[in-house]
């Protein structure tokens, strides 16, 4: 059951943070150069792969009750506050992420800056794209190494996101265009409820408590984050005066 | 200075996020459950409580920013 979890963790975070680092890559790539867009692409996953490699087995060292506090304490901050931005954007009051917006003022950027050449390469293309696949990548690398690390298992979630990028790098080479209907606010949701889940469960299994039914209460924990977050968006939605 | 500077400022930008508050008071809130759990006591309810609790004072404050602002 939390291997299920797990893999679909690292799955759809990684496939949102793609889908916004594919829209970068494009952008540039389209405008300006394929060859030094892919080139900072390849360099930005070497890094990624090498931070997850390095600190992977670095993390697996500490003490169980140690690990999982520490790197529980971390998800369920970095949880919430996907979770928090999910529930604003969901009830309409922080705008929607749209990628059609942000390939428009990606290109726009890209059409304006100057040509300016290092290595054979146009900087411009390879630095932002090397930045756009880094910066989203390394959300991806913390989920993979703090969910990887807490449930034993680091290659079981670098396996669930690199068939996110798999398939992500797939369908945008086909389609050529930002992948507008991919369902990113409800993908951040799903993902922030997930993130707040098992950072709730592992951090208090790490603060020396206990669950009522040990892993079996991870589902519960589940129900409980889904149902007050919609009902957080259900208020927030109507508008009502928020009590003091 | 001004590049470890920004270094720091980046983790705590992709960490703690928009609202620190609620990183302090999940620490708080963890550093309680293990004081009661020493103690002998049933802990596991303190950390979703003090979740609910976090996120709610956080989204209020939003949404008041956020009515302050369209009244303006």
């Amino acid at each position: 059951m939390t291997a299920v979890f797990l893999f679909a963790s690292a799955f759809l975070a990684s496939a949102v943070e793609m889908v916004e680092a594919l829209t970068i890559v494009l952008a540039v790539g389209i405008t300006r150069d394929w060859r030094s867009s892919l080139t900072g692409v390849a360099v930005a996953g070497v890094v990624l792969a090498a931070i997850v490699a390095a600190l992977g087995p670095a993390l697996t060292l500490l003490p169980l009750d140690t690990l999982r506090l520490v790197v529980g304490a971390l998800l369920l901050v970095f949880g919430l506050q996907w979770l928090r931005k999910a529930i604003l954007r969901a009830s309409g009051l922080k705008a929607l992420h749209d990628e059609r917006e942000a390939f428009a003022h990606e290109t726009a950027e890209a059409r304006t800056a100057q040509v300016e050449r290092h290595a054979g390469l146009d900087w411009y293309a390879f630095t932002i794209s090397f930045k756009g696949v880094l910066l989203e990548g390394l959300e991806v690398a913390f989920i993979v190494l703090t969910f990887g690390s807490t449930q034993g298992s680091i290659p079981l979630a670098a396996a669930g996101a690199t068939v996110a990028v798999v398939l992500v790098t797939i369908v945008g080479a086909i389609a050529r265009h930002p992948l507008t209907r991919v369902p990113e606010n409800a993908l951040k949701f799903a993902v922030g409820t997930m993130l707040t889940t098992f950072g709730i469960f592992w951090s208090v299994e790490g603060a020396g408590a206990h669950w009522p039914g040990g892993e079996a209460a991870l589902p519960a924990v589940l129900a409980f984050v889904v149902l007050t977050s919609i009902a957080f968006v259900y208020t927030l939605r109507r508008g009502e005066p928020v009590p003091a | 200075m001004t590049r470890l500077r920004r270094f720091g400022d980046f983790w705590w930008e992709f960490v703690v996020g928009d609202d620190w508050r609620i990183a302090v008071g999940v620490v708080v809130a963890l550093g309680v459950s293990a004081a009661i759990a020493d103690s002998g006591h049933a802990a596991w309810w303190l950390v979703p409580v003090a979740v609910v609790l976090l996120l709610y004072a956080s989204l209020r404050r939003e949404a008041r920013a956020n009515r302050a602002a369209a009244r303006r």
